[in-house]
């Protein structure tokens, strides 16, 4: 039997290591792969939580698939919005991307 | 203590989720590190394996790897030269300011989650999920269903928006 302690630990690294994704990284891909990573910790949570705490009721499972569709049109958007801004601006280094309207 | 199949599997899973994951962050080359993504979703997938949540371990795997990687794929092709690696990929002074805010939520959440008492209730044997998923999807929580859809309409029209080629500037 593996304790909820051990889920949530799995969960707690895998959100650091995406927050130091989205910090460190200058491509605007690299940071949305840092938010997923996130967002799969956030979900690991949630069903580690709704199997630990509430057996019966499968909430954490209704609520995880929720959180995947969210991400799914959150990729979508953004990686419309980082073609859009690379039709603009000729790259996706977002420590060059400053300007409010060119 | 005794290390039951269950927990070696958990390692295994573990290790392979949070090596792949640093790979993801660190990684010069983006195309490398969006194929350790891949093989971190897949990680992910196998922790709800683990957990007895057979749905979601296959809606991991059709829309983590199925969609979400194949879409960055093609945003990565159509906004990156991929042959060139040698550009820098992440911030320069990444210790100063990266490493301390990750470390210091690392430490926050892992005092939480240690220290809280969770109150575990005695688990119930595995059991199929989706039939009753499925059941308080379109019962309980059928409003925040069509919501769901609804977002994922509006998402999609506005990705086409805003990827598509505006040639309206050119005619007026």
């Amino acid at each position: 039997m593996i304790p909820l302690e051990w889920y949530l630990g799995l969960s707690a690294a895998l959100f650091s290591i995406g927050i130091f994704g989205v910090f460190s990284r200058r491509n605007a891909i690299g940071i949305l792969m840092g938010i997923e990573l996130m967002l799969n910790a956030a979900n690991i949570n949630l069903v580690a939580f709704g199997r630990f705490l509430h057996p019966t009721m499968l909430t954490g499972h209704v609520f995880a698939v929720f959180v995947m569709t969210v991400a799914a049109a959150e990729a979508a958007v953004g990686l419309a919005i980082i073609i859009a801004a690379y039709r603009n601006v000729g790259h996706i280094n977002v420590d060059k991307i400053s300007v409010m309207r060119w | 203590m005794q290390i039951t199949l269950q927990q070696f599997a958990f390692a295994a899973i573990a290790l392979l989720v949070l090596g792949s994951a640093v790979m993801v962050v660190t990684l010069k080359n983006i195309f490398h590190s969006l194929l350790f993504l891949a093989l971190s979703f897949l990680g992910v997938a196998g922790v709800y394996l683990l957990l007895s949540a057979d749905f979601l371990a296959a809606v991991q795997v059709l829309i983590y790897i199925g969609a979400i990687v194949v879409l960055m794929m093609f945003a990565l092709m159509l906004t990156h030269r991929v042959m060139t690696t040698n550009l820098s990929q992440t911030l320069g002074q990444w210790w100063v300011t990266s490493l301390p805010v990750a470390l210091g939520i690392l430490t926050i959440l892992f005092r939480v989650f240690v220290l809280y008492p969770w109150g575990v209730k005695a688990p119930v044997g595995a059991a199929p999920t989706t039939g009753i998923i499925g059941r308080t999807l379109l019962t309980k929580y059928v409003l925040p269903f069509e919501l769901a859809s609804i977002v994922l309409l509006v998402a999609m029209v506005g990705a086409i928006v805003l990827a598509k080629e505006d040639k309206l500037d050119d005619s007026a």
